[in-house]
């Protein structure tokens, strides 16, 4: 086991690398400057430019712009960001819980709804059930996500009035941040109807972050269900007498869950782009929402860094389902 | 029993609640996160709204609601006969807020005003480069390094400003965002704790609210300082609840979730006229939507030939179909409710005939260019994609073949500059300090390079507008600048495209709210009823 974690962990270096020059070149590729965005619309004087592009350091060659960024990274200094003037791992410390809670709640919908529902389309494979959950599957993964959040609001929040049209918590409720997650903070601070308000201020951004997640895993199930349902096994253990719902649940729903698990794995990657939009939207403050801002104004150094910190996270997710992977399927393991 | 003292508990609660109630409590739904609290490095309007209108003073201001300027942290002051020097007499017992990170030993000096400005002048002070990169744009924009030559501290409560050169915009300058007055005594403290980041994230100021607390890209905090020399505020709690989407805000105002928003989207505008619990102010804009030629380049260096194109357009189509109706065709570079507008100004007329011949005149046959269309959305041009279609289709009429460009906003504005540019460049302008000069200085000869697009040098205009700013007389800057926009017609380096309204919808239960012709929000003197 130990083997197989070096492995992959050995597998992550060189990919930190790529990313990182990938993230570094895809800022600099965007048309736009970062001086004139700072400068705003009043312009700045050609010689007050090239003060400035010389103050930032932009006007020397890529390469060494590169080898100090990652000189700075690998001790730590993510830089800080040209528009705020913050450290942009600060930034970054004080948004991604409300980023984390978000897609955490996001997924759990997904999984909760995702996995059922691809289990009995499998299994009633065919009927109106399949028929309608796979459509609907289809329909959410086709939504785009800043239309269909706009909708839930102005239906749910708008004509309604079931739900808060955006934000964490009702404005009542101040409180300084313990954790940054809403739904933790809300509860100990204890003040009442606080978490009564950050979950109903969860509702309507989890679910446009969970649609497609959800599309997906349920299409995933369904198909590797299906798959599994056609084994011998799965035939032999009905030939037997099994009850259908331990043939379903136990032999084929675990040997289904491998590729599905894979799947979940790789949403965190969807949920993180989809929070773009859906923070934006909901007014959300998490790295989303400070990433679109971030390209806006041209900020190279939240850019480049945010999008090298999302992605070890999510390489970090990656390498927790892997092992996952070879808990739950010892050849793996050994392979 | 036991029924009696559920029902005392429950009256206790209410009473509480009620009590909490009770505090005035006003939320504005802004479009966008302040940069920081500082209110000089950064240059958004929403920069300002969230710190130097809330937080800070200045020497002199606006008068809510004009462009006119009022005695602020300086109760009166004088200019030399030769307009270099300005002295200002500070108001005495003025008061720095008191926060739980700050707590003022003295009231305002004139160190304060002295270091406000430095700070953002001597590279020398350390103050400078407080924050990595900052270039003070805003100070280096309105020329201030090279306008001023000393501040001098006359007595603790007078200071003196002496310019290079007379600047008869001056005061206004003061009056702007920029000169905002800051905490010297603040400043001290944290550069011995050796924090001076801190400034712009818990900032001291005079003005009528003090910060209370930020979470970024989400709220601001703000209390009524009681100590506000110009008297408490009416409301308790200022809150601004960050909504970048204008159809969100639009949704949260109706909701209830906020009193009061910024920029609606113009399709958004009759549907919150529409709801009953609103009421929506509209005032005209100080601000300018236009098209600049690159009269440096044939045929466009032709006077006849740019008329001729402003004649092709009609302008009355591009109001009703992209400002919506909420808008005035624009004959001058300045807006009508400017000071010195010269309304006997009569605009070219919509004549695509007229046109067609005076092309034909020229010698231009069959000619090809290019519209620019910005990338994005201004109070003083909505949609320029769809303006520069219209302008497009008017100029087919005549028998003009246009291409429609538009890049990436800094990128757009930058390749606009270029010298041998091709075609009519649309952008605008929204005043910031209600001085005349504050819009003609867009075709100054030294803004070549900068913010004049058209790349138009006039002698005539460029001698008017010196003259104009060396004129301290308003009723002979007010000729001076007459006379510039009929130098400015007459040689048209722009199609003057708009002015737009602006509206401000808010619930009804918002009093005294006044909107701003220059854009800013003040929450200053304003109530909220039961």
């Amino acid at each position: 086991m130990l083997r197989y974690l070096l492995h992959k962990l050995a597998l992550i270096i060189p990919t930190v690398f790529g990313i990182s020059l990938a993230a570094f070149a895809f800022v600099r590729l965007l048309p736009g400057d970062p001086i004139l965005a700072l400068a705003g619309e009043r312009g700045v004087s050609p010689e007050r430019y090239a003060q400035l592009i010389e103050q930032f350091g932009y006007n020397r060659p890529y390469v060494i712009q590169y080898l100090e960024y990652i000189g700075r990274v690998l001790t730590g200094d993510f830089g800080i960001s040209i528009a705020t003037k913050r450290p942009v791992l600060g930034e970054f410390q004080a948004l991604f819980p409300a980023t984390l809670e978000l897609a955490t709640v996001a997924l759990i919908i997904a999984i909760l709804l995702g996995i059922p529902a691809g289990i009995f389309a499998a299994v009633k494979r065919g009927s109106w059930f399949d028929q309608a959950t796979m459509g609907v599957a289809l329909t959410g993964y086709s939504m785009p996500i800043f239309w269909w959040g706009l909708l839930l609001i102005i239906f749910f929040s708008g004509y309604l009035g079931w739900t808060p049209v955006s934000g964490r918590i009702g404005l009542q409720y101040f409180f300084r941040p313990t954790t940054g997650f809403m739904l933790i903070d809300s509860l100990i601070s204890g003040r009442s109807g606080a978490f009564k308000s950050a979950v109903s201020h969860l509702i309507l951004p989890s679910i446009v972050l969970a649609t497609i997640p959800l599309a997906v895993i349920a299409r995933q199930t369904r198909s590797a269900m299906l798959e599994v349902l056609g084994e011998d096994y799965v035939r032999t253990a009905r030939a037997k007498g099994l009850a259908p719902r331990r043939v379903i649940g136990l032999h084929a729903f675990r040997n289904a869950l491998i590729p599905v698990v894979t799947t979940i794995g790789l949403q965190v990657g969807t949920l993180m782009a989809g929070a773009i939009l859906t923070e934006t939207i909901f007014s959300w403050p998490g790295i989303g929402k400070w990433m679109i801002d971030a390209i806006g104004k041209r900020d190279y150094v939240v850019v480049q860094s945010g999008l090298l910190i999302i992605a070890l996270i999510v390489m970090a997710v990656n390498l927790i389902v892997d092992v996952l992977y070879a808990v739950i399927n010892p050849r793996i393991r050994v392979q | 029993m036991k029924k009696k003292l559920t029902f005392a508990a429950a009256l206790l609660a209410a009473s509480v609640l009620g009590g909490m109630a009770n505090a005035k409590q006003l939320v504005y739904c802004s479009e966008a996160s302040p940069a920081g609290f500082d209110p000089s490095p950064w240059s958004g309007g929403n920069d300002f709204d969230a710190s130097s209108r809330t937080i800070y003073s200045r020497l002199v201001e606006f008068e809510h609601g004009k462009t006119t300027i009022s005695p602020g942290l300086a109760e009166s002051w004088t200019v030399s006969d030769d307009g270099l020097e300005y002295t200002f007499k500070l108001r005495p017992g003025v008061k720095f807020q008191t926060t739980d990170y700050f707590t003022p030993t003295r009231d305002l000096n004139a160190d304060d005003v002295i270091f406000s400005f430095e700070r953002q002048w001597k590279k020398e002070s350390p103050w400078f480069s407080y924050l990595e990169g900052t270039g003070w744009e805003y100070f280096a924009g309105m020329g201030f390094p090279e306008l001023l030559k000393e501040i001098v501290k006359v007595d603790d409560l007078t200071v003196k400003f002496v310019l290079n050169k007379p600047e008869v915009a001056f005061l206004p300058d003061l009056g702007m965002d920029f000169a905002s007055i800051v905490s010297k005594e603040y400043a001290d403290q944290l550069d011995k704790a050796g924090t001076r980041q801190q400034f712009t994230q818990k900032p001291i100021g005079t003005g009528p609210f003090q910060f209370v607390d930020y979470q970024v890209d989400a709220v601001i905090r703000y209390a009524a300082w009681d100590g506000y020399y110009g008297g408490r505020q009416k409301i308790d709690d200022l809150i601004f609840a960050i909504t970048p989407d204008p159809a969100v805000r639009a949704q949260k105002l109706k909701a209830g979730e906020c009193d009061i928003m910024s920029y609606p989207a113009p399709a958004d505008i009759a549907g919150l006229q529409a709801d009953t619990n609103l009421k929506v102010d509209e005032q005209e804009g100080l601000n300018i939507g236009y098209m600049a030629y690159n009269t440096t380049q044939p045929p466009f260096d032709k006077v006849e030939v740019r008329k001729a194109l402003n004649m092709a357009v009609n302008k009355k189509a591009i109001i009703d179909a992209v400002y919506q109706g909420a808008g005035a065709p624009a004959i001058n570079p300045i807006p009508p409710t400017m000071w010195s507008y010269n309304k006997d100004i009569k605009d070219d007329p919509y004549d695509p005939e007229a046109a067609k011949k005076m092309l034909a005149d020229a010698g231009v046959k069959d000619l090809s260019m290019k519209i620019w269309a910005m990338p994005v959305s201004r109070p003083y041009n909505p949609n320029a994609q769809r303006v520069a279609e219209l302008i497009q289709a008017d100029y087919a009429a005549v028998g003009v073949k246009a291409e429609i460009v538009s890049y990436e906003w800094t990128e757009y504005r930058q390749r606009g500059k270029a010298k041998d540019r091709d075609g009519a460049f649309q952008l605008g302008w929204t005043g910031d300090n209600g001085d005349p000069d504050n819009f003609f200085f867009l075709l100054g000869c030294d803004a070549i390079g900068q913010s004049n697009y058209a790349i138009w040098c006039n002698q005539e205009f460029e001698g008017l507008l010196k003259k104009g700013k060396a004129t301290t007389d308003v009723a002979e800057r007010t000729k001076i600048y007459e006379e510039a926009q009929v130098v400015f017609k007459r040689e048209a380096p722009w199609l003057t495209i708009a002015h737009s309204k602006v509206f401000m919808p808010m619930n009804k239960k918002v009093a005294g709210f006044v909107m701003d012709p220059l854009g800013i929000h003040r929450f200053d003197g304003v109530d909220v009823s039961e």
